[in-house]
């Protein structure tokens, strides 16, 4: 069984070392990874502006280009909710090549908790940790169990972390406050979402965090862009980067 | 025609003064955090939920024959039941029947209907005294301003700005600023009004179809004090407010106060069937203004099963911060900014955009709106209509482009990186760049991962 | 009395017209199933406790004739002197509302004595049927409120409440769940907004 990873286009521009920490844990895990050629976007900047016939021709792309995969697999919980969740306005139901991408497309954590059965990793992360909990992950794909809501879920991401030897997990007061990233919004509402930001990085750093974990980059881009601005004592690290034993500050 | 909301301008200077947005947010999520207690104290929360959307969306699709059921079991219980096309329509019917009482002074109880119809303008205008009961409302009354939350009309104002407000109109003590000597003032303030007021106005929280009958659901009482001195109630309803059988409310009153409040329930859920007795009335009015068209979308037709607990705001990261004027709009927040587009899409097409998508209005709502779908489906009714401005629709146009050409895009990824590398900071990191105003941008690096990639997998 | 006029006849029919000619699918009303909801072992503490919760003191007495003694123990009702009763059996009143025609008159009255007909142990809040009020407005506009439940009369959720009061036939009837309460300055709790300022529950166990 080979798997696609799929890398988001601002993580390989922006960040490649997620997509190779992603791309080395899987391989350690004995997963068959292969990263096809010709990634751009899965079209979430178009499709959450409202631009529709924009962000077709890009859904259809992605689709064509994975379709021969097993699994999709990517380290990134709103470009997942994208496929999973949203691309049905753009195909045909009946399209098999959208079926299968659509239902096999999983995001990173999501593919080592449900499909590969990860129960042990042997790497160390000794450093106080907060996890900020993407919204999409969280409420798209259930990752976990939003605080609004009282349907038990377990928490993935946290699980796969207690996998981790030497973490030792700091609470925020707010578990899952959305950190203001909302893709364009970050620029169309510039002021709301920074304020949204700093109040949650502000969360983190009272409570002694050194790392602020998250499983999605795009909030951690804008949450590290904040940080580096007000000069805020806390890195911010992708899940994947710690789960494949990068040291402190590779982000 | 309404002038056009700019909802990041219009919060500016709210989310931009941490005294004003930090405040407000704090005071939001104390309301949610108790929310989510009361919400979490009962095992069955979310089969309520998925009981209170079926019946929702069972009344809404049946809507005809629950409203004609309810007129004619109101009107057996010696009810007057009036319809309104829309707001004007309805400001005309309650002036009518002011008129026909010779009123002139009107207390008034909570209704977001009222304030959606602007009753309080229309009737001042015709000579008319309408004194809000609802302390907040009554807060936001004296002032000259409008409620900026649903359920919490006052929760923007600081306790001094009360007391000042208070001081001049009331004649508290100035620079007094105790709420409970606040709120002791008001009751002696309010008390005169309720013993003069000659006609009490009331919203509607839930109607009866099979018994013709209304709940009215208060914490201070100014619902019931308003409507059992006067002869005559006017209670103002929204078409959507109908559930059909009685012990439907077994699972309404069981969501609404906890989703709004936190409370276990309102100090008082009062049911009225019929006028008070044989010599006073009950008028009903029916409210549509744009619920029927409403109706006819099938996207957007769930915002019918709304029940005004303001949950959506108090969890909208968005409106804790921007503060509840910022929207414009009667109905502000989440909910708000759904049903305000369906008003006016020209005025209102900034608000669908107010929101991070981060969906924790839909798994908060009590009656399962999928209110962050809804928000994202109204950017597409804006686009298709052309109500974007050029430079946003055109730039998505240009990235659509570059995402369909993988050669492209890494050449501009690649341009792109190794001009933030060389370029100095001042080029880069400017107020032209709206991302780095608050924010640094990333560190670009060297290679992409598709480099890497070619440079260290290739076969 | 104001009647709707022919424009108002033109309006309902439009609005009619107007959702009959969207026809949408309709899903079956859904039911509550009771199994599925919660219930107290000792509804009676559970009830206690979240009156509590919502601002009201609960007392409980094995008897009638220790209504007045538990009363007498609470300062603003020793000294109150216009006292109207609707629980004649357990406590005399000071002045007999039935006698008084104009609700306004009332306005003056220090306590109201009212009747509850049953408990919701998950809210604290009582029941009360309109037609044991003479006029509606004693529960509102006395300074002071005390009401005489049945220590036997309680359920445990409102799914019970709505299946008891399911034909009720008053022309009002409210559940009242602690004194009036008000939270619009800066969200600070404040009792007694419009209505009473305390709530008193006599828990009777031979009522």
């Amino acid at each position: 069984m080979t798997v696609a990873l799929f890398v988001p286009c601002y993580i390989d521009q922006l960040y490649p070392d997620v997509a190779i920490a992603t791309l080395e844990l899987l391989e350690r895990l004995g997963v068959d990874v292969a990263y096809p050629d010709g990634q751009t976007c899965c079209g979430q900047p178009m499709a959450n502006t409202g631009c529709e016939t924009d962000t077709a021709p890009v859904a259809r792309r992605l689709v064509d280009l994975f379709a021969d995969f097993e699994a999709v697999v990517c380290p990134s919980g709103s470009c997942v909710s994208m496929v999973r969740n949203h691309y049905a306005a753009y195909f045909d139901p009946e399209d098999a090549k959208f079926q299968h991408v659509t239902s096999k497309t999983y995001e990173l954590c999501e593919y080592l908790h449900d499909v590969v059965g990860v129960t042990h990793l042997d790497v160390k992360f000794p450093h106080r940790v907060s996890l900020h909990q993407s919204c999409h992950g969280l409420r798209e794909l259930r990752l976990g169990q939003s605080s609004e809501s009282m349907t038990p879920r377990e928490n993935k991401v946290r699980k796969l972390l207690n996998l981790v030897e030497g973490i030792e997990w700091v609470e925020p007061d707010r578990p899952d406050d959305c950190c203001g990233f909302g893709g364009t919004f970050a620029v169309n509402e510039a002021d709301v979402s920074a304020e949204m930001g700093r109040a949650r990085i502000a969360d983190h750093c009272d409570k002694g965090s050194e790392v602020l974990a998250s499983a999605d980059m795009s909030c951690l881009m804008h949450l590290q862009g904040l940080i580096r601005r007000e000069k805020n004592p806390i890195q911010v690290m992708h899940v994947a980067q710690i789960l494949s034993g990068r040291p402190l500050g590779a982000a | 025609m309404l002038p056009i909301v700019q909802h990041p301008a219009a919060a500016k200077e709210f989310v931009n003064d941490p005294n004003r947005s930090r405040w407000h947010d704090q005071a939001l999520w104390f309301v949610r955090s108790k929310r989510d207690k009361q919400a979490a104290s009962l095992p069955e929360w979310e089969y309520l939920r998925e009981t209170a959307s079926g019946i929702k969306t069972h009344t809404i699709a049946n809507l005809a024959h629950y409203l004609q059921e309810f007129e004619r079991n109101a009107t057996a219980r010696g009810a007057v039941v009036h319809w309104a096309r829309d707001a004007d329509h309805h400001n005309e019917i309650v002036l009518r029947i002011l008129r026909d009482h010779k009123t002139k002074r009107i207390v008034k109880s909570k209704s977001m209907l009222t304030e959606e119809c602007g009753l309080n303008h229309y009737l001042e205008d015709n000579g008319i005294d309408v004194v809000d009961t609802d302390l907040g409302e009554r807060i936001v009354q004296l002032r000259g301003e409008t409620p900026s939350h649903i359920v919490l009309p006052a929760i923007h104002i600081k306790k001094e700005e009360v007391g000042d407000t208070f001081h001049k109109h009331l004649g508290t003590d100035e620079g007094a600023s105790d709420p409970k000597y606040l709120a002791e003032a008001a009751r002696g303030h309010l008390r005169d009004k309720f013993l003069a007021g000659e006609i009490g106005i009331t919203g509607v929280n839930f109607a009866i179809a099979e018994t013709g009958g209304l709940v009215v659901c208060t914490n201070e009482g100014n619902a019931d004090l308003g409507t059992s001195l006067p002869r005559v109630h006017i209670a103002c309803m929204g078409i959507e407010k109908l559930l059909p059988r009685q012990r439907d409310l077994g699972v309404f009153t069981r969501l609404l106060a906890r989703s709004a409040t936190g409370q276990p329930i309102t100090s008082y859920t009062s049911h009225f069937n019929g006028p008070r007795d044989e010599n006073s009335e009950l008028h009903i009015v029916l409210v549509d203004n744009g619920r029927s068209r409403l109706r006819e979308s099938e996207t957007f037709r769930a915002a019918m099963h709304c029940i005004r607990c303001g949950a959506c705001m108090n969890t909208c990261p968005v409106y804790r911060r921007s503060g509840g004027h910022s929207y414009r709009a009667t109905v502000p927040g989440p909910i708000g900014s759904v049903l305000s587009p369906t008003r006016d899409q020209n005025s209102y097409k900034s608000l669908p955009y107010a929101c991070s998508l981060c969906g924790s209005c839909s798994d908060v709502c009590p009656v399962k709106i999928p209110l962050h779908h809804q928000l994202l489906a109204w950017r597409g009714e804006l686009v298709g209509k052309k109500l974007l401005p050029l430079s946003k629709r055109l730039s998505m146009r240009c990235a659509s482009y570059l995402f369909r050409f993988p050669a492209l895009f890494r050449l501009v990824g690649k341009v792109g990186r190794f001009a933030l590398r060389v370029l100095p900071r001042w080029a880069t990191h400017n107020r032209l760049n709206v991302w780095t105003i608050a924010r640094e941008l990333p560190e670009p690096p060297k290679e992409s991962f598709h480099q890497w990639h070619r440079r260290h997998r290739n076969h | 009395m104001m009647k709707p006029t022919l424009a108002d006849t033109d309006a309902r029919q439009g609005i009619l017209d107007r959702i009959n000619t969207k026809h949408v699918d309709i899903p079956p009303l859904p039911d509550v199933d009771v199994d599925r909801v919660i219930q107290f072992d000792e509804p009676i503490d559970k009830f206690v406790e979240m009156l509590a919760m919502v601002g009201g003191q609960a007392h409980q007495v094995d008897s009638q004739a220790d209504v007045r003694a538990q009363l007498e123990e609470i300062e603003v009702f020793r000294t109150a002197t216009r006292i109207v009763s609707l629980a004649p059996e357990s406590i005399a009143g000071t002045i007999d509302a039935t006698q008084i025609e104009d609700p306004h008159d009332l306005s003056t009255v220090d306590w109201t004595i009212a009747r509850g007909e049953f408990m919701v142990a998950e809210n604290g809040s009582i029941w009360i049927d309109g037609d044991t009020l003479p006029h509606r407005v004693l529960l509102f506009i006395a300074q002071y409120l005390a009401i005489v439940v049945p220590r036997s009369q309680i359920v445990s959720n409102m799914h019970q409440a709505y299946e008891r009061i399911e034909n009720f036939s008053a022309r009002f009837g409210v559940f009242v769940s602690g004194p009036s309460k008000t939270a619009d300055i800066e969200q600070s709790l404040v009792l007694g907004a419009h209505g009473c300022r305390k709530l008193q529950v006599l828990i009777v166990g031979d009522l």
